[in-house]
């Protein structure tokens, strides 16, 4: 749509020069005086070309896209390969959760004492730092080596893709909720980085595609 | 030419009309009549008929529980939402489920028609500017306005009989106002902290773009809030000093509408004093005593600091999202009558280390933005384009009353997301889609849109593939649509807003605007020479309470038979008939005055004392 390459290493000012020009072409602003069904066509345009840029502009969005792509070419509908972290970082993780229960608990009592919360807090630090390297790691070297590999190696790399963004959705949905717990001073900037309307979400928040609701009525 | 499209800035305390000049490229405000370019968002509902504007603000005192005021924020909301501030606004709100019900002048209607009276004033002033019809009109909202709010404003809209062709956020107008000349290409932060809210947007100006990163705010912070925890200040100090008329008059103030209404708009006066002085003395005259002291703006800036605080989480949280710290902030840009606050430019400073801009009128800015969208829409300026995105995140309600988000807060609009949904049962034939807006996880704590009630075929559970699209257009409103594909049928949807008015309401209440007319230009003039001598008999009663033993028997026995006749001329319609008697009440207190305000300044009274007293003259 942008007419760049299909590389997962963006130049991102010509993305967004891109962008911005596609964005005028296609804005319900410029076609006031169209008849209401071509409006409604430009607005549905204009939302692809938002929701597009919106997907390519974040490295790790683009990522995520692009193993939703390969998985979506290799696997039926219905039986996507949920992402799975190492063992040792789940177990890791887990130990933390259940810390951070029993912490739970004795809040609920009291506060927190000092101690426990020091310690939740230089964790925290520890996860967002982890995080960080994550990000980074995705975004740089594994995003240029796929770029650059031949088609046999790219199975390997999905995989190595797939296990960074499970490892980030956890540390992600881990550091959220030391930060719940701890709440204060961080909160303002705990809830953007961490929160759960972040390019990606964490992994108890979405299973598969699509909703399942709808009582029986009547 | 019938694609004229104005720009209109409904604001909690006031309201503006603007357009751009064709000749220079420029945006003007529309000024009224008489020169005045806001037009305070008053409206009274008189026993005449109603009253918009300056008459209506200056019978705010004396027809509390008819006289609507800050209505915008009432817009879109709900009883619950709304009762705790209601216990200090003078009209009567009632109780009830859904959408906000007013009580006044003798009926009962909602914040979008009373925001119509309005919007329809502004619509006649920008129609006899042009010597021609207006039908259509860019409209300002807080950019933290959700979707009924911004719903609510437009059906307002629809019942002034304008069609409103875009809802714009106002810091998103202002920067467009802004970016006409003052703004070269970075990034800006706008901070606009007007009377009834607050907002902060961060935007990307390039190439004539203007992309918003982020957006921020509280729909219920203001002006409106400093002026209410200095009134209650004072409200205490009167208690403390004067306790022994108020129990000898056994007057509880607190429950005296008036003088609430007093109190506020003295308290609102002093506030905008101590903006440019160091010090102020507040007077007021209440029935058996006067109240008077000094304030310093120290004094206010301690009552206001929280409130002022509460800005700067938003602010920051704003920064956080566009993925920004305050250093990567080009230029910051104040908008809003209470950035005038000294404090609140200190603190702004702070936060983002930068002088903020001011060099546009901070009250006139967001109307000046608007039009430059109209103007954009109508085809006017091709090189400008504003991105604009959804402040709040928009999902459904699924199974254990978990929120689905959709799409994400921030995200660019016009913005699209679909959804696949089943059924859960045998020949069910209705689908429950419950839309939510707001950034907590459980439904029960976000704010509910409404419902969309999806009515397909009988068929077995699991079977319909039903898909839903969820399209968030470029006002911020939300339009739903749905499909079966198997059948490939489109999906009835029915729509249950949660705090909003359904076709059939609106349709009505464009009726009522009709049947509840305005009061005629005759009648309006009438109505203003009632209150102006409304005004002279609460100022003569009152200099006659103070200083009846400083003039002789004659003089009073003049003042009392001017008064008795304006009393019988006011009940009356002869228009000069009050204000001949208005003027003949005037002169006859002339000596008055003069006496008491010798008295005043003799007893080093501040001559303001009797002013007020007496009135201006
Ligand atoms: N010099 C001043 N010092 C302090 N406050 C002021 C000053 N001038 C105006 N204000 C306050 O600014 C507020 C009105 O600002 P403005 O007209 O920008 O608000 P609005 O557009 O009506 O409200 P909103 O944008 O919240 O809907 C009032 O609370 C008023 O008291
Ligand atoms: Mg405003």
């Amino acid at each position: 749509m942008f007419g760049l390459p299909r590389k997962l290493v963006v130049d991102s000012a010509e993305l967004q020069r891109r962008f911005y020009a596609l964005a005028r072409e296609h804005h319900p602003d410029f076609h006031q005086a169209a008849p209401a069904e071509e409006r409604a066509r430009i607005e549905a345009t204009s939302a692809l070309v938002n929701a597009a840029y919106r997907t390519l502009r974040d490295p790790i969005a683009r990522v995520e896209y692009l193993v939703r792509l390969e998985e979506g070419r290799e696997t039926k509908e219905g039986d996507i390969d949920k992402p799975k972290a190492p063992p040792a970082l789940l177990q890791e993780m887990f130990e933390i959760q259940e810390a951070l229960a029993e912490a739970r608990s004795e809040a609920a009592k009291g506060a927190l004492d000092e101690t426990t919360r020091a310690t939740l807090a230089e964790q925290r630090e520890s996860l967002r730092a982890r995080l960080k390297d994550e990000e980074t790691r995705l975004a740089g070297p594994l995003s240029a080596r796929w770029d650059s590999a031949a088609p046999a190696e790219r199975p390997a790399i999905l995989a190595a893709f797939k296990e960074a963004l499970a490892t980030r959705a956890y540390l992600r949905t881990v550091s959220a909720d030391l930060t719940e717990t701890l709440g204060g001073d961080t909160e303002a900037f705990g809830r953007a980085i961490e929160g759960r309307h972040g390019s990606a979400e964490a992994p108890r928040t979405r299973g598969g595609m699509g909703g399942h609701i709808g009582a029986p009525h009547q | 030419m019938s694609s004229r499209i104005i720009g209109i800035d409904l604001g909690t305390t006031n309201s503006l009309v603007a357009y751009v000049d064709e000749a220079t490229g420029l945006p003007r405000v529309i000024p009224d009549a008489d020169g005045r370019p806001l037009l305070p968002s008053v409206v009274a509902f008189t026993p005449d008929g109603i009253v918009v504007g300056e008459p209506a603000r200056r019978q705010l005192a004396r027809r509390p529980a008819d006289t609507v005021y800050s209505v915008k924020r009432l817009m879109g909301r709900g009883f619950e939402d709304v009762k705790d501030e209601a216990r200090y606004l003078p009209f009567r709100i009632l109780a009830g489920e859904g959408l906000v019900r007013l009580a006044v002048g003798g009926r009962e209607v909602t914040p979008p028609e009373v925001s119509a009276v309005v919007l329809k004033a502004l619509k006649e002033r920008a129609e006899r500017h042009f010597g021609e019809s207006v039908e259509k009109a860019v409209v300002t909202v807080p950019a933290y306005f959700n979707d009924a709010q911004r719903q609510a404003t437009k059906d307002a809209g629809r019942i002034a009989g304008l069609d409103v062709v875009r809802i714009v956020n106002e810091p998103t107008a202002a920067s467009l106002a802004y970016g006409l000349h003052r703004l070269s290409e970075g990034v800006v932060a706008v901070y606009d902290l007007g009377g009834g809210t607050f907002d902060v947007s961060i935007l990307r100006v390039k190439d004539g773009v203007f992309e918003v990163l982020a957006t921020n705010g509280d729909t219920h912070l203001g002006g409106d809030d400093f002026d209410r925890v200095l009134a209650l200040w004072l409200l205490e100090d009167i208690a403390a000093r004067h306790h022994t008329e108020l129990d000898r008059d056994c007057v509880d103030l607190a429950r005296d509408p008036e003088a609430m209404q007093e109190l506020r708009l003295a308290a609102e006066a002093a506030k905008i004093r101590l903006s440019s002085e160091e010090r102020t003395t507040l007077t007021l005259p209440f029935a058996g005593f006067t109240y008077r002291r000094e304030m310093t703006r120290a004094d206010l800036e301690r009552l206001v600091e929280p409130l002022v605080g509460r800005t700067l989480g938003p602010c920051r949280r704003a920064l956080a999202d566009a993925g920004l710290s305050a250093a990567d902030i080009d230029e910051v840009v104040l908008v809003g009558g209470s950035t005038r606050v000294p404090l609140v430019r200190r603190r702004v400073q702070e936060l983002f280390g930068k002088t903020p801009h001011s060099q546009l009128n901070p009250d006139e800015v967001v109307a000046l933005g608007a039009a430059v969208q109209a103007h954009i829409l109508a085809g006017g300026i091709t090189n400008m384009l504003l991105l604009d995105v959804t402040p709040l995140s928009l999902g459904i309600e699924s199974l254990g009353g978990i929120v689905n988000v959709l799409i994400p807060r921030n995200t660019t609009i016009p913005t699209s997301a679909r959804e696949m949904f089943t059924t859960s049962a045998d020949g069910q034939t209705l689908v429950d889609l419950h839309v939510l807006q707001g950034e907590r996880e459980l439904a029960k704590d976000c704010r509910s849109l409404g419902r969309f009630e999806l009515r397909i075929d009988p068929m077995p559970a699991g079977m319909p593939k039903i898909e839903v699209t969820f399209l968030i257009d470029a006002n911020g409103i939300l339009q739903v649509q749905a499909k079966e594909q198997r059948s490939d049928k489109a999906a009835s949807i029915e729509v249950k807003p949660t705090y909003g008015l359904n076709e059939a309401e609106v349709g009505r209440m464009i009726e009522d605007s009709f049947t509840y007319a305005e009061a005629d230009v005759e009648t309006r003039m009438l109505i203003e020479a009632r209150n102006e001598a409304d005004t002279v008999l609460v100022h003569a009663g009152r200099a006659l309470k103070q200083g009846a033993h400083l003039v002789d028997v004659a003089e009073r026995a003049a003042i009392e038979t001017a008064v008795a006749a304006l009393r019988a001329a006011r009940s009356g319609d002869d228009r000069d008939r009050i204000h001949e008697a208005t003027t003949a009440v005037n002169r006859a207190t002339e000596h008055l005055a003069e006496v008491l305000m010798d008295a005043a300044l003799k007893g080093a009274l501040g001559s303001r004392r009797a002013t007020e007293i007496l009135g201006e003259r």
